[in-house]
């Protein structure tokens, strides 16, 4: 039950976050990636202060053998580069291009009520459902599953 | 640069930051919203719980937003709803293939220094810039 609340309150508090950096704005998202354009960088200043708070965390993480309220971490172990991380990075980023949304963007901006990022957030579902048809296509058939299996992220 | 905003940027990189750790060390999840998302996709994986949980825990600090700072949704410039639908597809698709988006591969995955998670970085920030320049600038920013 503990665990369950500091989920909620991680998502309520990572969604503040979304909000004040301006990342829910897909314009602001989209100005950071017109680099010949008119550059706006704001979001590198968000991935730099993410990435000051959590790589000390993660300092805190090796030093200790378990989370606070469960039994074990549950990291992604994989270390190889694949073909299907680079073209599933990519597919994703010409989507995240074309848009100005990605995943947490997008499941906040829902509160907005706008019919855009629900139709959005529909389409990534259906994205993600596909994504699992395939691959259970691909079991069936007894071919070698080279799409993604567990996740990083 | 008339738009950029460094304050409230690096601040609220700084708050996504805490609650990331908060879920890495209490519970020890990494903190990948295309993988929490997914996991409501298909909720047979194991697990859902926490994955529902902190997706209404974004609805609510959405909803927050909407009372409290309704400028996190001043959505001007947004794309057509075609363009959007195509966007949302690539989007689900390709983090599944990828196992991450800015989150799981940006944030969490760059700062615990794994090099799966920076050559994704680098490609999805390379793949979107390459659509965005198509778009503002061979096809005059209206799609």
């Amino acid at each position: 039950m503990k665990r369950l609340g500091i989920s909620f309150f991680a998502g309520f508090v990572f969604a503040i976050g979304l909000g004040v950096s301006g990342m829910t704005r897909p314009s602001k998202v989209i100005g950071f990636l017109d680099f010949t354009g008119a550059w706006d960088p704001s979001l590198a200043l968000v991935m730099i202060g993410a990435m000051m708070i959590y790589f000390a965390a993660w300092r805190i993480r090796l030093r200790s053998s378990a989370p606070i309220l469960a039994a074990a971490f549950s990291i992604p172990e994989r270390k190889s580069v694949s073909g299907a991380l680079v073209a599933g990075a990519a597919i994703f980023g010409v989507g995240w291009g074309l848009s100005g949304f990605c995943p947490g963007p997008a499941i906040t901006s829902l509160a907005s009520g706008r019919l855009p990022v629900l139709v959005f957030t529909a389409a990534m579902a259906l994205g993600v459902y596909l994504h699992g048809a395939i691959q259970k296509l691909r079991l069936t058939a007894g071919r070698p599953v080279s799409l993604a299996g567990y996740a990083d992220s | 640069m008339q738009n950029f905003t460094p304050l409230s940027s690096l601040g609220g990189g700084i708050i996504i930051g805490l609650a990331a750790s908060t879920l890495l060390l209490f519970n020890g999840k990494i903190a990948g919203i295309s993988d929490i998302f997914a996991g409501l996709v298909y909720p047979a994986r194991t697990d859902t719980g926490w994955r529902v949980s902190f997706i209404l825990g974004m609805l609510s600090g959405g909803l927050l937003l909407r009372l409290w700072y309704p400028r996190a949704f001043d959505f001007g410039g947004l794309r057509s709803i075609g363009a959007l639908a195509i966007a949302g597809l690539l989007v689900g698709f390709g983090t599944r293939l990828g196992n991450g988006c800015t989150s799981g591969h940006g944030v969490c995955g760059v700062s615990r220094l794994s090099t799966r998670s920076a050559v994704a970085t680098i490609t999805f920030i390379a793949s979107g810039a390459a659509v965005v320049f198509v778009v503002n600038h061979m096809l005059g920013g209206s799609i």
